[in-house]
């Protein structure tokens, strides 16, 4: 029973990769689910504002209005500004149900983390591999949402999306997926599982609502204090980040803005989460 | 102290107190054990009695507040990594992977031990003949009775061949047939000469399959060694115990001169009831029942234990054992 077995070999690249495919063997098989998570919402947002509200006449002129700073101001539809926003919004979701969610799980009642906790690699490890698993799902995610919250509009009311500097939108892309499943680790290590509710509540809305999606973060200079306070909200670099990259015709932050934010944050949250992840798995 | 060679587990003053905020809780209190290459190892002792606590500081997921351990020759504290590559460990709980199926779950241990995708396949079809569930393979791991979800658990700590293998309270909640089932599973591991430490709280497991037990509470140990050596040693007598209706007079053990009868060890007498700790039990429960109806008293209940694991609890704690 425990001879006639290979010996084992671990290595740390090899236990890494043994790890990274046990993730996608699981997102394989819930694929379906997974995904249909991901583009529902970023789907039905492009479809009720990029095509119903101009089709029945409504519409949001905020494009045009209050994007006032923009040379082609006139002719910027809503579309444009909600393709980066609903992508970065996307990734923010994904990486909070790629990572948060099932960590919530894994540490309560059964406590299954220690399966992987027992795996030959210091703990600090596995909280990277997650980390890097959850980023991979965001980013599949976003690969999936931008052809539909390009593609959905009422005729004449598409986005201009321009992209000039496809590695810098793939780094970007890459930084915020990052960014979003590091937040969703220390998120995942500090919730309490009784009150994961009130992580829509207090986390997910006011970040996506407050977070320059719907909106260009230059367009709030009519409400300074809301422009200032916002500024603690990573989701704000994200979008901000993809328009600078996706649709240039509208105003947005400076890049190094951006890329400090994103790099920085990924690096703090990282830090932070891998810390609180430590200290939960061993007691 | 020193390293454990020919140790497969050592421990020295080992610790552990958790902090909170209303007070400092010493889950254990500094045992020393010493379990031997090939030996099958119990610690039994009641629910919180630190058991669990001292092994996870030895599979490395708690962390010792004092003292030092080692599990084939390695520090916990020190070389964690090479301490997780050498054991395999069976949680109390369920800790299989939800997400995947029973086969997945021993192939992907065994790749986490670096096994290659076809090596990992090979171990994962051996263990599952070999703890007979082969025809669950495809079935997801949520779908598992108790017996198979154990079943599988102890295959899945096996894949890599550990040196050490540790079982936390392996049949809490298991069926009887289950549990017989298990404790032949553990036997043949035994006999193939692999290590085990094992945790429970089921007097008749630890002396149907442990070669030694270190008997503990409240974080310390009390006694160990072999089944025989303890009943030897502390609860070589047979405990006899009368529960009256009413509370016993002072005097009445005394008069009933019980404690000067050949091969008592000691009386105890408090509130209702009476227990003798005797070698030569005959006639003893008798006596007590004279000594009662002397003093007006009628016998509510008796129990007469022979020795046992049981025993040497009581005599060690002077508390029946709570399971």
């Amino acid at each position: 029973m425990i001879a006639e077995a290979p010996v084992p070999r671990p290595t740390l690249p090899r236990t890494f990769g043994a790890m990274m495919a046990r993730e996608f063997r699981v997102l394989r098989r819930n694929a379906v689910s997974t995904f249909t998570r991901a583009v529902m919402q970023p789907l039905l947002f492009v479809f009720v504002f990029a095509y119903v509200f101009p089709k029945i006449g409504g519409g949001f002129m905020l494009g045009g209005t209050s994007a006032a700073g923009a040379a082609a101001a006139g002719s910027i539809t809503f579309a444009t500004i909600l393709v980066p926003g609903l992508m970065a919004s996307m990734l923010l979701m994904q990486g909070i149900m790629a990572v948060t969610f099932p960590l919530v799980m894994e540490f309560s009642w059964q406590r299954t983390i220690e399966d992987r906790a027992l795996a030959p690699v210091p703990i600090q490890v596995l909280a990277i591999q997650k980390i890097v698993a959850g980023a991979i799902q965001a980013f599949l995610g976003a690969c999936i949402v931008f052809p539909i919250v390009l593609l959905v509009h009422a005729p004449g009311q598409g986005p201009h999306v321009h992209v000039t500097n496809w590695a810098l939108f793939i780094f970007i892309l890459a930084a915020a997926s990052l960014l979003t499943s590091s937040l969703g680790l220390l998120l995942g290590t500090v919730m309490d599982p009784r009150k994961m509710q009130m992580l829509f509540a207090v986390i997910l809305l006011p970040a996506t609502m407050l977070g320059c999606v719907y909106y260009p973060w230059a367009a709030l200079n009519h409400i300074r204090w809301l422009q200032m306070v916002i500024l603690i909200n990573p989701m704000v670099y994200m979008s901000e980040g993809l328009r600078a990259v996706l649709t240039p015709v509208l105003p947005h932050m400076p890049m190094w803005a951006v890329l400090l934010a994103l790099v920085g944050g990924t690096a703090v949250f990282g830090y932070l989460g891998t810390r609180t992840f430590t200290r939960r798995v061993l007691n | 102290m020193t390293g454990a060679s020919g140790c497969a587990i050592r421990t020295g003053d080992l610790r552990k107190t958790y902090k909170s905020s209303r007070g400092d809780v010493a889950a254990v209190r500094g045992i020393d054990l010493g379990v031997g290459s090939g030996e099958f190892f119990g610690l039994l002792g009641p629910n919180g009695a630190g058991k669990s606590t001292t092994i996870g500081m030895l599979t490395t997921l708690v962390l010792p507040t004092g003292g030092r351990a080692w599990v084939a020759g390695l520090d916990v504290v020190a070389d964690p990594v090479g301490v997780k590559r050498r054991i395999g460990v069976v949680t109390q709980n369920n800790t299989l992977d939800m997400q995947l199926t029973v086969a997945e779950n021993l192939e992907f241990r065994s790749r986490f031990f670096g096994l290659s995708l076809r090596e990992a396949s090979r171990r994962a079809a051996q263990l599952l003949d070999v703890f007979g569930l082969s025809d669950r393979r495809k079935a997801m791991s949520t779908d598992l009775s108790g017996g198979q979800a154990k079943r599988l658990l102890i295959a899945r700590a096996l894949v890599h061949r550990p040196d050490v293998l540790f079982l936390d309270e392996p049949t809490a909640g298991l069926d009887p047939q289950t549990r017989v089932n298990l404790w032949d599973i553990l036997r043949v591991l035994h006999a193939a000469g692999q290590t085990i430490l094992l945790t429970t709280h089921y007097m008749e497991e630890a002396e149907a399959l442990c070669d030694r037990i270190a008997v503990m509470d409240h974080g310390e140990v009390l006694a160990s060694g072999t089944v025989n050596e303890l009943k030897d040693g502390a609860g070589a007598e047979t405990v006899i115990t009368v529960r009256y209706e009413d509370a016993i007079p002072a005097d009445m053990t005394a008069r009933a001169g019980l404690a000067g009868r050949p091969g008592v060890r000691k009386v105890e007498a408090d509130g209702d009831y009476v227990r003798v700790f005797t070698r030569e039990p005959e006639g003893v429960l008798g006596e007590l029942v004279t000594a009662g109806s002397a003093a007006g008293l009628t016998v509510r209940d008796a129990t007469q234990l022979k020795p046992s694991l049981e025993t040497v609890f009581l005599t060690l704690t002077g508390r029946d054992y709570r399971e």
